[in-house]
């Protein structure tokens, strides 16, 4: 190990490094501050910036730090004359077709180069000649361009060749005549594309509706997670004066690294979308009406009360969206109990049931999120990752290009995917558990073990099956089965997982699943279930799942974070079922015209930026944050709503001082259970038999939630226009 | 985007030249024949590239299409826009520019009826805006035409030079 240290002495201080790391790498975990522009941790060393030169002893030019390597005994300099001198020149030259338009523009107060022209730059310039301008390009609704001020540091396209895996951006042209682009007109599609905002070091790539809405120094920075997928990503919320004006990551190494997704940067401009709820509704006349909390709460209570006088506790069924809080989860759990019925569920888009039973305390990733990058082989079956969780399929890319990791999908269609792929077994959605028995055959005679009673219906595998089994089973140890949406949503999903534990069971993998929604582990931690009270715990009394509760026949519904039927469940009747209700409670974020056919109350509850709470995610992660917003109108946050909701229904100990104390509650209930990494076992011996009843279709990636499908932006995209898909 | 489209652009001969410098190279680097295809692909066009032509060479060679782009506008031998048939590439680097090469541009300019970086109406002469040390300086001043040398240039051997090709 020692020969692999290397020692050296950087302003003439002692530092050691790793053969093979670059100056930069060495004397960024030191004091000395080297300035860069096109050097990227993340990314591949280009070195064409030029502003990390720094002396180097015995080298008789100024090298540049981020592409030399370090040797034994090597002095650097990075202060002395001879550096700073190459610093200064560069930037002179960097400046040379830069514009002087930072009062304009978006990147001024928080842009690298205006950052390092305060300590490299000079006062005037001597360049009088003509200054070359740039074209601005067209990248799509996303990404604003400002191209003179670019100065060709290349991140943004090494970003979109190397983590994006689908290179859209490139460099034509050379000389004076070189630009950043497309060349052809076209938009930037990758769905972490995005990105690129937060890699240009000046102010060429910038958010496009985010132009001109603000300034840097006007807006405070709050820590908030994604509501969108079950990642969890760690994203910086913009404040200013109360309202959020714009998302960036917030790096979290064992997350997200740096990343997040398109969806997630973008999808803030759905809270303040036109049909925001402003005030708490209430039916008059057959019509929704504004009126005052104090109304509308009461008139909340009376109505469940009365639902469940007249008709008894059963006819009361309480739907969560998947997304909200732990807390709200948590308390609507309480209340539902409470109030004395057992439909309560927060799996809106599964319609398969018939082996809950075996559902694991909650639906985890089987590894954490970091160690996806070290699996040696993964089968993922019904998931189309870059739609259901982008920084998922990222992290699955960098696995298979990093470690050549052997990746094999069973899926409806045939997704685009990147990175190489070992085996993709394309069958229409009925087929695919014929499929994933056939594989699970392949694989058992090829280890000569006896096949599993899970798969004991399998017909003999094809040579397409062995080649797929052998590339599973043939490499290291770190494998991976990994059951996605369209499997949840799989009208045979029994069937699917019965399988793909089996399979697991062969090959000794960890068999992990990628929920629906961003708290969905949440929601089953609180026992936002049927048959489970909180922590998994089988609950006393049973009641209706989702598919059940929608499909019609009870009198009574709660409706929790504006969900809509249709878009948030698979149920094709749900709005139906809810217009012949009785009583519709619906606490929304949002007022969809839909509403007005079937809601009886709306109460407005914040969304994900203007409550505190804690999304767990699918490693078991609880990760709370504040309120980062204040709420639109009259709205909110939902979990003071459901506190006062449940003291009026008269539930003890109802009255929680603070979000913490709700999830404290929660967490003292659990025990061992709140922050454990999920238990991804199958306890299940569900034989796959059913006969498939019910249509598979995608979950457009700009669908997902209500927020989503509000932010403008986004839906203004190239895959928003996309035709939906019905497998 | 299939090789579907890539086989119906590329003419067949095209596609063969193709062909034969992918094998020039191990297996998984056919992004080494980007250059060789470019230039067969702008052959069949008859003196330029165009995006689909382009379109389809990264079809074939399975690359994403900004890297044909951005290799065709890097190099002074592609044009991506319309242009004649004969390249002219007149030399104007040190050593032809001594020997007079700025008249020979002036001649040709006027003979054609053009300047550089243009093309002539009929579609049949393509003058290069500028032309880099083409390695024949012992014979300065010279020019190059659709790969031809023509060297130690006067006005009436470029006009002798160009009279002669149809």
């Amino acid at each position: 190990m020692s020969q692999d240290l290397v020692n050296l002495e950087v302003d003439g201080v002692a530092v050691t490094g790793r053969k093979g790391q670059m100056i930069m790498q060495v004397t960024d975990t030191t004091d000395s501050y080297i300035p860069r522009f096109c050097y990227h941790q993340k990314l591949s060393v280009a070195a064409n910036c030029r502003m990390c030169l720094v002396e180097v002893e015995k080298a008789p030019k100024p090298l540049p730090a981020c592409a030399t390597p370090i040797a034994e005994g090597m002095k650097v300099f990075t202060k002395s004359p001879k550096a700073i001198g190459a610093q200064k020149a560069t930037m002179e030259f960097l400046l040379i077709n830069h514009p002087l338009d930072c009062p304009i523009c978006d990147q001024g107060g928080e842009c690298e180069l205006q950052d390092l022209a305060m300590g490299f730059g000079r006062d005037a310039a001597r360049f009088a000649e003509r200054k070359r301008v740039v074209k601005d390009k067209n990248l799509g609704p996303l990404v604003s361009t400002d191209m003179t001020r670019c100065i060709h540091c290349t991140r943004c396209v090494r970003f979109t060749a190397e983590i994006a895996g689908l290179q859209e951006l490139g460099t034509t042209g050379r000389g004076e005549d070189m630009q950043i682009g497309t060349w052809i007109e076209k938009s930037v599609d990758h769905e972490l594309s995005g990105n690129i905002i937060d890699l240009c070091p000046v102010g060429a790539l910038n958010s496009k509706p985010f132009r001109y809405q603000g300034r840097s120094w006007e807006m405070t920075e709050q820590a908030l997670v994604s509501p969108h997928d079950s990642v969890g990503s760690n994203l910086s919320a913009h404040v200013r004066r109360g309202r959020l004006m714009r998302i960036v990551p917030r790096a979290n190494e064992a997350i997200n690294e740096t990343w997040i997704s398109d969806r997630d940067r973008f999808s803030y401009e759905g809270i303040y979308a036109s049909d925001r709820l402003q005030a708490p509704l209430i039916r008059k006349d057959g019509r929704l009406v504004p009126t005052d909390w104090q109304s509308a709460l009461e008139a909340a209570a009376a109505g469940l009360k009365s639902v469940v006088a007249t008709h008894g506790a059963a006819s009361l069924g309480v739907l969560a969206l998947p997304g909200a809080t732990l807390e709200e989860h948590w308390l609507l759990a309480r209340l539902a109990r409470a109030l004395g019925t057992a439909n309560l569920d927060h799996r809106l888009r599964r319609i398969d049931f018939r082996d809950q039973d075996a559902d694991p305390a909650f639906a985890g990733l089987g590894v954490a999120l970091a160690d996806l990058d070290t699996r040696d082989a993964v089968l993922v079956i019904g998931a189309d990752l870059r739609h259901e969780a982008p920084i998922i399929a990222h992290r699955l890319r960098t696995a298979a290009m990093r470690n050549a990791a052997k990746v094999v999908f069973v899926n409806p269609a045939a997704f685009d995917y990147l990175f190489p792929v070992a085996a993709q077994q394309v069958v229409p959605a009925a087929g695919m558990t014929a499929e994933l028995l056939a594989l699970g055959r392949a694989l058992a005679e090829a280890a000569g073990q006896p096949l599993p009673a899970a798969l004991a219906a399998a017909t003999a595998p094809s040579p397409a099956h062995t080649a797929a089994a052998q590339a599973l089973a043939g490499g290291g140890a770190r494998r991976l089965v990994l059951l996605g949406g369209l499997a949840e949503r799989h009208p045979a999903f029994s069937d699917l997982r019965a399988a793909a534990a089996a399979i697991a069971g062969l090959l000794g993998a960890s068999l992990g699943y990628v929920p629906d929604g961003a708290n969905a582990a949440g929601a089953a931690l609180a026992g936002v279930l049927p048959h489970r009270a909180e922590g998994g715990q089988v609950a006393t009394a049973r009641g209706r799942d989702a598919a059940a509760m929608l499909s019609g026949g009870l009198k009574g519904y709660v409706l929790h974070g504006g969900l809509e039927p249709g878009l948030d469940t698979t149920a094709a009747d749900a709005e139906a079922s809810l217009e012949r209700a009785e009583f519709v409670l619906a606490l929304s974020p949002f007022a969809p015209e839909s509403l007005e056919r079937y809601a009886h109350v709306v109460l407005p509850i914040g969304t994900f930026a203007e409550t505190s709470g804690t999304f767990v995610n699918l490693e078991g992660r609880w990760q709370s944050f504040a309120g980062a917003a204040l709420p639109v109108g009259e709205a909110r946050p939902g979990w003071k709503v459901l506190r006062v909701l449940g003291n009026l229904l008269g539930v003890a100990g109802f009255d929680y001082p603070t979000s913490e104390a709700v999830r404290e509650e929660l967490k003292a209930r659990l025990g061992a259970l709140a922050g454990a990494p999920a238990a991804t076992e199958y306890r299940g011996a569900w034989r796959p038999s059913g006969p498939l009843t019910g249509v598979l279709a995608e979950l457009p990636l700009y669908q997902s939630d209500p927020l989503v499908r509000r932010a403008q932006a986004l839906q203004e995209t190239r895959e928003a226009a996309r035709l939906r898909a019905v497998y | 985007m299939s090789a579907a489209t890539g086989t119906s652009v590329l003419s067949e001969h095209t596609r063969h030249e193709i062909d034969h410098w992918i094998a020039k190279f191990p297996p998984g680097k056919q992004r080494s024949a980007l250059l060789a295809a470019l230039r067969a692909a702008q052959h069949q066009n008859q003196g330029y590239l165009t995006t689909p032509l382009m379109d389809a060479i990264a079809d074939y060679l399975g690359l994403p299409a900004i890297q044909v782009y951005e290799v065709a506008t890097f190099y002074s031998m592609f044009e991506t826009k319309p242009a004649g048939r004969l390249h002219v590439s007149v030399c104007t680097n040190i050593a032809c520019m001594l020997c007079g090469s700025d008249k020979i541009v002036e001649h040709i300019e006027k003979r054609l009826g053009i300047k550089t970086g243009e093309s002539t109406p009929d579609g049949k002469f393509f003058l290069k805006r500028e032309e880099e040390c083409l390695a024949a300086c012992n014979n300065a001043p010279m020019m190059m035409i659709d790969h031809v040398y023509y060297e130690n240039l006067t006005p009436e051997k470029v006009d002798q030079v160009l009279e002669s090709l149809k």
